[in-house]
This record gives C-alpha cells, structure tokens and sequence, in this order.
C-alpha cells in the first residue's frame, strides 16, 4: 500500500511517498507523477524519506519519464532514500540515470 | 528448515508474499540489506507469474517454498499450474533502450539475474518447479 501526499513549495511540487510500491500500487506513482506533469510543473521532487520498499514495477514508473522530462525541459530529484531503498536504484544502475539527492535541502539545490 | 507459503494469483497479495521472505529469512539470521535484494527478485518472479501466467486470477494459487541452512545457499521455489515463463531464455534489454522507448518493464529480468546465484526450471509429477538459489551471509 502507498499513500501519496502532493505540497507546493518554492514553485516546486513535492511528492511524498509513504509505504512500498509494488505491481498493484506503481500506477499510484505514475498517476501522481502525470498530475504533476499536467499541471505544469517543470520542478518535481519525490520524497522518499518514508519509502520503506519498492519494486522494479514502481522503478520503471520513474525510468518511463525519463526521455519525455528531457522534452519538455521538466527536472525530477529525488531524495530521502533509506539504504535499502538506494541499493534498489543502484543494482540497476539507476542512480546513475535519475538525480537523487541525500536530503530536501540538497534536492533544492539540485533542481534550482 | 522448510518454509511454505501457499498464495492466490492477486497482485494484492504480493504485500503478504514479501512479510513472508522477510520472516523466514531474519527467523535464520540473514543480513538486513540481502533480505531486502531477496525479496525484490521474489516479488518480480512472483508478480510476473500471478499476471502472465495466471492472468491475476485470485482462484490460482501457487505454493512459495523457502530451504533454509545454515552455511548452505538458500533455495527458493516457486510451484505452480501455469504456463513457464523461462526468464533465462530473455535477455534483459538495455538501460537505454528502456529509457529512449519510455518503456515501465523490463528492468525485472535484469534485476533478477542480478541478485540470485542461480535460476533454474523444472518439471515435477506435472508441476513447474522454478528454482532460485542464493547465497546469503547468516549473522
């Protein structure tokens, strides 16, 4: 189960993911991640500070928007990731391909 | 020590799937950061089965069994009905080509492969029988 949470901070929308994402809950994500999209943003942070797991499902959710968040000059950090959450971005290799940031202080900066 | 857990084709159950690898393992002492990659590659092996082979068929069950000892790898087997879906018969597509096709799958196979050891298939009295074994550093 996955609860998101949506806040508007600094022109930058913040979404909170808080649970595990797995096949029955990745569309939660991608849902979210559209909304976002749909309503302009061009700064997006995902706080996974209270991500306790995810799977290849929600993984692939984020890879998807990869080459369109190029497009459309859109920026994405995430940040907060427990070790164990980290270490499943990085057996794909995934942290080399998405921007992750330690904390939000450090996702600011990345996306400013 | 043996371990089963008898699950519905859900993708709902998955939740339930994982509780199980993570108890059975931490139950032996196994590392933290291993029993998490664990259940990732189980939960992929499992979800794949319950929506390609079972449709998401609540009525399907298949069986998780879990051998578990001491200073040996770990086995895991999946049993069940359906048809086989032999992941060492695809290879995982490369990075790039997921992210320039905007693709959602895909990275399941990869990531299984790279955590266990060892994924074999079988037959028995009728059944499949897929095999994944894993060394793992008991505490």
């Amino acid at each position: 189960m996955i609860h998101i949470r949506r806040i508007q901070e600094d022109g930058a929308d913040v979404i909170a993911l808080i649970g595990e994402i797995d096949a029955s809950s990745s569309i939660e994500l991608d849902l979210a991640i559209a909304k976002s999209v749909g309503e302009g943003f061009k700064k997006i942070l995902v706080d996974c500070g209270a991500l306790e797991y995810i799977s290849s499902a929600g993984l692939g959710v984020f890879m998807s928007y990869i080459e369109e968040f190029k497009d459309r000059g859109i920026r994405m950090v995430l940040f907060g990731m427990s070790d164990k959450v980290w270490n499943t971005f990085s057996i794909l290799g995934l942290d080399e391909l998405l921007q992750i940031g330690k904390d939000k202080v450090e996702a600011k900066q990345m996306i400013a | 020590m043996k371990y089963v857990h008898k699950v519905g084709c859900s993708i709902e159950n998955l939740k339930g799937v994982r509780d199980f690898i993570r108890v059975s393992l931490k139950n032996h002492g196994v590392a933290d950061l291993e029993i998490s990659e664990i259940v990732l590659a189980l939960d992929e092996m499992c979800s794949n089965l319950m929506i390609h082979a079972h449709h998401c068929n609540p009525e399907d069950l298949f069986e998780l069994h879990i051998d578990i000892d001491k200073n040996d790898p770990v086995v895991f087997e999946i049993v069940d009905d359906g048809t086989v879906f032999d992941i060492n018969q695809f290879h995982a597509p490369a990075l790039d080509n997921i992210v320039q096709e905007k693709r959602k799958g895909g990275l399941g196979i990869r990531l299984v492969k790279s955590i266990m050891d060892k994924i074999e298939y079988q037959n028995i009295s009728g059944r499949n029988v897929c095999r994944l074994i894993k060394s793992v550093h008991f505490q």
